[in-house]
């Protein structure tokens, strides 16, 4: 009896602790698996960076800084300069994200907050299918669809808002403009569909802490429930940022592929993945290869440089870090 | 559908083991204007002798030559014929030298969609497109323009100028001869695949320079000859050597080559833009096959000088239906000798 009981006492704990052990061990596994997932997202960018800065050392040691401040593209003298291209694409996602911004998070509100589960769900099935359409029907549409339909509207508005200049000049379709549009139609099924999980996510006790405060439903929506979202809402834009940033199919067929500095909207433009698809296939010499693959590097950092100053925006009017 | 076609000859493998051990795969990589054409012959050949399987793939004149002096592909293909440079560095890389063999013809034709203009037989002259593609020439009632058409009323409007926003060979071709017509486009802007453009709005390959003339009214462009005739969009004569206004048509740029072939060089790298001739058509170029001279595998280099003399001879007779004009006996001659360099 005794010595049995003794057995029973001595094992268990043995028997505990081996369990633990082995817990402790799937444990180790676990975290290295998952570090080593986390770490090839880095490993990736850093591999990346690597490729374009080293392909790209020609053309920056010819041109160095001047890269980035001219506004010839010559493959035939061997001269480049990325300022057209940087400025096509900085303008035509910032007209993107102004237009889609509004309408996403307005959606995406009304969505999660007001509108009934049947249309909302409804309305979210649809918000994933255009999601899933590939740029270039994107493209096609704006050629065939939204191109022809502002060749109409574009002229009365022109007689009202030519003294702008981002309206003067002759509109021949493939513009700057043309191109926001269709990025902003692009990018908004992405800022709802994140806002309004987002905005479901908010928990159910502060809704109902400001309704019982007596709060309206929609400033309980504005006042509480928005403000609390707001950290994942820009999450969703940064995303669609990204996206409008480095589109390139869809933005190539509606632009015009001019690289020249226009103040008018209606001109034509072009981007830099527009570029970068366009010439890279026939691109003749190291100049003008490395050339292109500078642009890349470019764009790499001007996605970096805008995401850092927005967060840091965000920094600065939350008062606090958000994490 | 190219990744899927690549498996086809293993597939044929595994289903012919009788066949599979006399299989040669030859893959081939370039121009995309010849596509056509060289699908057709690749698969009539195939049939003709199913043993031999040759895969193109249509990248792009530029990628052809880079993926031959890499040695990716097996022979490329190209609508502008390699400089000096890049025949050097082939050189370097590969040992041998590389070949030049042309195998169709084919022109380019400028395009333009103007209201109140005749659908055909506008008159185009060389300095007026260089004119209107340096942004010289804004107006459709230039002088330049009503010099070399008498009698055709023309509007007041603005010219929109549509070019190819990719690299290419078409627009090769076109600068090529611009380049040749007038001074100030070869010290401005030069010849190339892709050139820093004066004015106008760029568009994606063939189709989309033609859709956007199409579009927009008071627009010129320019595409290759098969393309204008395909999307029935008007396109111009232009003014040859001789002074005549030519009809972009295969007797014309066949006239052309046969300017060119009295005096080919033993490479065959000859620009024919701008021959002389009376019928000739001054935008046409040859397209070309390129082979490397020295093989490591015997038996592909037997097939693909077989090929090319079967292109050069029966191949011959499909390219008018695809809208090709064929060589000049002179040039498919000198081919054929040329093709004993191939070891």
């Amino acid at each position: 009896m005794a010595s049995s009981a003794s057995r029973t006492e001595n094992t268990r704990p043995r028997r505990v602790s081996r369990f633990l052990t082995r817990a402790r061990g799937v444990e180790a596994v676990a975290h290295g698996v998952a570090f080593l997932a986390a770490s090839t997202i880095v490993a990736i960018t850093a591999l990346l960076v690597f490729e374009l800065w080293i392909n790209s050392a020609l053309s920056r040691h010819k041109f160095g800084w001047d890269f980035l401040f001219t506004s010839t593209w010559d493959p035939i003298s061997g001269q480049f300069g990325a300022l057209p291209f940087i400025f096509g694409t900085v303008v035509t996602s910032a007209l993107a994200l102004l237009i889609s911004v509004p309408l996403g998070v307005g959606a995406a509100i009304f969505l999660a907050e007001l509108a009934p589960p049947k249309i909302s769900d409804a309305l979210t099935f649809c918000i994933e299918l255009l999601a899933a359409v590939p740029s270039v029907i994107y493209g096609l549409i704006g050629i065939f669809v939204l191109i022809p339909a502002l060749q109409t509207i574009v002229p009365p508005l022109k007689s009202v808002f030519g003294f702008l200049p981002i309206f003067s000049g002759p509109f021949y379709g493939v513009s700057i403009f043309s191109a926001g549009i269709v990025l902003a139609v692009m990018v908004v099924p992405f800022i709802i569909s994140v806002s309004r999980e987002i905005l479901l996510a908010v928990p159910r006790d502060l809704r109902e802490a400001a309704l019982a405060l007596g709060a309206t439903r929609w400033e309980s929506t504005w006042d509480v429930v928005v403000p609390f979202a707001k950290t994942g809402i820009v999450g969703s834009i940064f995303l669609s940022l990204a996206r409008a940033l480095g589109e390139t199919m869809a933005v190539t067929m509606v632009i015009g592929n001019t690289p020249r500095i226009q103040a008018s909207l209606l001109a034509p433009g072009y981007s830099i993945a527009a570029v970068i698809a366009n010439e890279f296939r026939e691109a003749a010499g190291d100049l003008y290869t490395s050339s292109l693959i500078e642009l890349g590097l470019v764009l790499f950092a001007l996605t970096i440089v805008i995401n850092g100053a927005a967060r840091l925006l965000i920094l600065a009017t939350t008062g606090k870090a958000a994490s | 559908m190219h990744k899927w076609t690549k498996f086809l000859p293993m597939l044929a493998a595994l289903a012919f083991p009788v066949l599979g051990s006399a299989q040669v795969l030859i893959n081939g990589a370039g121009a995309t204007f010849p596509d056509p054409i060289y699908q057709k012959w690749f698969s009539d050949y195939h049939k003709a002798h199913p043993d031999v399987q040759i895969n193109y793939q249509a990248i792009g004149s530029g990628g052809g030559i880079k993926q031959v002096t890499e040695g990716t592909v097996d022979f490329g293909a190209t609508d502008g014929p390699m400089n000096d440079q890049q025949l050097a560095e082939f050189k370097t890389k590969r040992g041998g030298g590389v070949l030049h063999f042309p195998t169709v013809l084919g022109a380019v034709v400028p395009i333009y969609n103007v209201p109140g203009l005749p659908a055909s037989g506008f008159n185009f002259t060389g300095e007026a497109l260089a004119g209107i593609f340096m942004g010289t020439i804004t107006k459709w009632n230039d002088p330049a323009l009503a010099k070399a058409n008498p009698g055709v009323k023309l509007p007041d409007a603005d010219i929109l100028v549509v070019h190819r926003s990719d690299g290419s060979g078409t627009t090769y071709c076109w600068t090529d001869y611009l380049s040749k017509v007038s001074p100030g486009w070869k010290s401005k802007v030069g010849n190339g695949a892709s050139v820093n453009w004066p004015v106008g709005i760029g568009a994606k390959a063939n189709p989309g320079v033609a859709g956007q003339v199409k579009n927009t009214s008071n627009s010129v462009g320019y595409v290759e000859l098969i393309y204008a005739e395909q999307n029935k969009i008007p396109f111009g004569n232009v003014k040859n050597q001789s002074g005549v206004y030519v009809k972009p048509d295969l007797a014309g740029i066949t006239a052309a080559a046969a300017g060119a072939a009295k005096d080919m060089p033993e490479d065959f790298r000859v620009s024919i833009t701008n021959a002389p001739g009376k019928g000739a058509y001054p935008i046409s170029t040859f397209t070309w096959l390129l082979i490397p001279e020295k093989f490591q595998d015997q038996a592909k280099a037997k097939v693909l000088k077989d090929f090319v003399k079967w292109a050069l001879t029966a191949g011959q007779a499909m390219a008018e239906p695809l809208s090709y004009a064929r060589l000049p006996k002179e040039v498919i001659a000198k081919e054929e000798k040329a093709l004993a360099k191939v070891k």
